[in-house]
């Protein structure tokens, strides 16, 4: 693997995640993660929508003119939300109910126009489709992380099954908007913990 | 009447867009710095959300419905906010420049304010009448308005606390809007 994919891989799941570091896409993130299906489902229509719209956006980049690009880009994005939405309204109407409004609102979801305005729009296709795949990876993964501590702290549950002993009082807070915000700052709390710690042992490393 | 005082008062209060259906957070993170900044942008929200209410309804009605094709209106309808906010700006610019100074840089943002489009897609799916859209978008804008306002007050006295290292910048921010939320959330309880 090069050195260019690699990093394209570690900067969509960790250094640059969209959600934990970059804070794009709060409001789908704190409205869809009350179950990890619903974070699942809203991660999987993201990706799919942000590696189409790369991968288009990418291959028209030498076309678009420059004044009316982001215009361009949110049409081409709205385009494959709108196909996005149908299908899961006539395969997963389940899906459709709970997620509601935020299907089509991934259009204005902010991490799929910047990174056609800042990747998609100056690189290879191959690369912008790789590239649409790890920020994809990287949102999934930060909303699956959400939704499990509010599901279990919430309902209780994870994936629908019971996985707290029968003594646990279930914290209706977690499932509340309350909850979407303290969940998500325990998370990129965390993240930063996590972060400054890699920092510290990597300076130690070099001043030995 | 009664109906549309019941609109107004859940959008604002007990719906809160931001507190309790997460439409526009990222404005709401990102401009609520000071009091006046979160003004400003609540006033250009409540304007263009108002204005871009009675237009998407007016597009979907008359023009969608008829023409079978209501499935593109999540593309017609970012289109028409996109189009709204360019011609507001150059409007103001030209005729009422006070204004325009005033809202200028807050403008552009909102077309990609999720809550604007939020807004038409709901009157849609709530079935409401031309009125009652109208009334959603102004009720909404001013529950927007007056989140960002509470958030912007309380962010000024967060400047002067000392959180731990790992809370620092947004984790800190998430909890104070939680914490706001829940007092929100008291609302709910009241039913009409």
């Amino acid at each position: 693997m090069s050195k260019e994919t690699k990093k394209i891989i570690t900067d969509g799941l960790f250094d640059k995640n969209p959600i934990l570091v970059q804070l794009l896409g709060t409001c789908a993130t704190l409205a869809v993660t009350t179950s990890v299906s619903n974070g699942v489902a809203m991660g999987l229509s993201t990706t799919a929508v942000l590696v189409c719209s790369n991968l288009f956006i990418s291959l028209l980049r030498n076309f678009i003119p420059k004044e009316v690009r982001i215009a361009s880009y949110i049409v081409v994005i709205s385009g494959f939300v709108t196909a996005v939405e149908l299908l899961i309204k006539a395969f997963l109407p389940e899906i459709n109910k709970s997620l509601g409004v935020f299907i089509p609102l991934i259009v204005v979801n902010c991490i799929i126009l910047s990174r056609a305005e800042s990747f998609a729009s100056k690189n290879k296709p191959a690369l912008a489709v790789l590239d649409g795949l790890s920020m994809g990876a990287g949102f999934t993964l930060a909303l699956v992380v959400v939704s499990a501590i509010r599901e279990v702290l919430g309902s209780g549950t994870l994936m629908g099954y019971k996985v707290t002993p029968e003594s646990f009082e279930p914290s209706l807070m977690f499932v509340m908007s309350a909850g979407a915000f303290f969940t998500l700052a325990l998370v990129i709390a965390g993240m930063n913990k996590i972060l400054s710690v890699i920092k510290k042992r990597a300076e130690k490393k070099e001043v030995e | 009447m009664k109906e549309i005082l019941l609109i107004a008062f859940a959008a604002i209060i007990t719906e809160n867009f931001i507190f309790s259906r997460f439409l526009g957070i990222c404005p709401f993170l990102g401009v609520s710095e000071k009091p006046s900044t979160a003004a400003g942008m609540g006033f250009a929200v409540m304007f263009v959300m108002t204005i871009s209410s009675a237009l998407t309804w007016l597009v979907y009605k008359f023009i969608l419905v008829p023409s079978g094709l209501e499935y593109i209106k999540t593309i017609a309808f970012i289109l028409i906010i996109a189009a709204l906010v360019q011609i507001i700006e150059m409007f103001l610019k030209k005729f009422v420049p006070s204004l325009y100074q005033a809202l200028g840089i807050y403008l552009p943002l909102i077309t990609t304010n999720c809550a604007v489009l939020g807004a038409a897609l709901l009157n849609i799916q709530n079935g409401f009448s031309f009125v009652e859209s109208v009334v959603f978008g102004l009720s909404a804008a001013i529950g927007f308005t007056v989140a960002l306002l509470v958030f912007a007050g309380v962010r000024e006295r967060l400047r002067f606390s000392n959180p731990p290292e790992a809370f620092k910048g947004l984790p800190i921010l998430l909890v104070s809007a939680g914490l706001i939320a829940m007092a929100f959330s008291g609302f709910s309880g009241i039913s009409l």
